[in-house]
C-alpha cells in the first residue's frame, strides 16, 4: 500500500469519526446537553451536514487515490450496495405502508443493510482478485 | 487474457512489490494481472510494455480469453 493511499485512508477515517461524533451530538444533545433548545439543535444539524460533506469528499479523494483495479472493486461494491439498498428500501417502505409489517419502517435498518452489503461485496471481490 | 508478466518480472529480478511500485499500482493488482484474474487497461498495458521494452502483443495474448 503506497503512501498516498495510506494518507487518503487516514483522512477518510478522521472525517468519518468526526461525522459520527457530530451525529451523536446532534441526536443526543437535545436530550442530554441542551434540553430542547431548537437553535442549538439546528446549529449542530448544520455542523453535522457540513462534516458529512467533508466525509463524502474524503471518500471521493480516497477512491481516486486507488489504482484502476481497486477502483473497479469499489465501483462494483458501491453499485451493488446502491441497488440492494434501493430495492430493499422501497420494498420495506411498501411493507410498512400496506401494514404487512406491524412496526414502522426505520432508516437504521437500511443503514445496517447498506453497511453489511458493502462490506460483504468488498470482501468477496477482494478475495476474487487476490 | 494470458500474459507473460510473471516471466518478465522474474527475468528482471523484480518482486511483485517492486513491479507494483514501478507501475504505480498495488501489489494486489500486479498479482491479479499475473494470475489472469484482471485485465489491465490499455494505458497500464502500455506502461508495462514500456517498462519491459517489449511490444504489448509480446506480453499480452488474447487468444486464451
Amino acid at each position: 500500500m503506497n503512501a498516498t493511499i495510506k494518507h487518503s485512508i487516514r483522512q477518510l477515517a478522521i472525517w468519518t469519526a468526526a461525522w459520527l461524533v457530530t451525529t451523536a451530538i446532534a441526536v443526543f444533545g437535545p436530550t442530554f446537553i441542551w434540553e430542547g433548545n431548537t437553535a442549538l439543535s439546528a446549529l449542530f444539524i448544520t455542523i453535522n451536514l457540513a462534516v458529512g460533506a467533508g466525509m463524502v469528499f474524503a471518500n471521493i479523494r480516497h477512491v481516486l487515490s486507488l489504482d484502476e483495479m481497486l477502483q473497479k472493486i469499489q465501483l462494483q461494491a458501491m453499485g451493488l450496495t446502491l441497488g440492494v439498498t434501493l430495492i430493499a428500501g422501497i420494498a420495506y417502505s411498501i411493507a410498512d405502508i400496506t401494514d404487512v409489517i406491524s412496526q414502522d419502517a426505520e432508516i437504521s435498518f437500511l443503514i445496517i443493510l447498506m453497511g453489511l452489503t458493502y462490506l460483504s461485496v468488498l470482501a468477496i471481490l477482494n478475495k476474487k482478485y487476490s | 487474457m494470458k500474459n507473460r508478466l510473471k516471466v518478465l518480472r522474474a527475468e528482471n529480478d523484480y518482486t511483485q512489490a517492486d513491479l507494483a511500485e514501478k507501475l504505480e499500482v498495488s501489489r494486489q493488482t500486479v498479482n491479479a494481472i499475473e494470475t489472469g484474474k484482471y485485465d489491465p487497461s490499455l494505458p497500464l498495458a502500455f506502461k508495462i510494455a514500456r517498462l519491459f521494452g517489449q511490444p504489448i502483443e509480446q506480453i499480452f495474448d488474447d487468444e486464451g480469453s
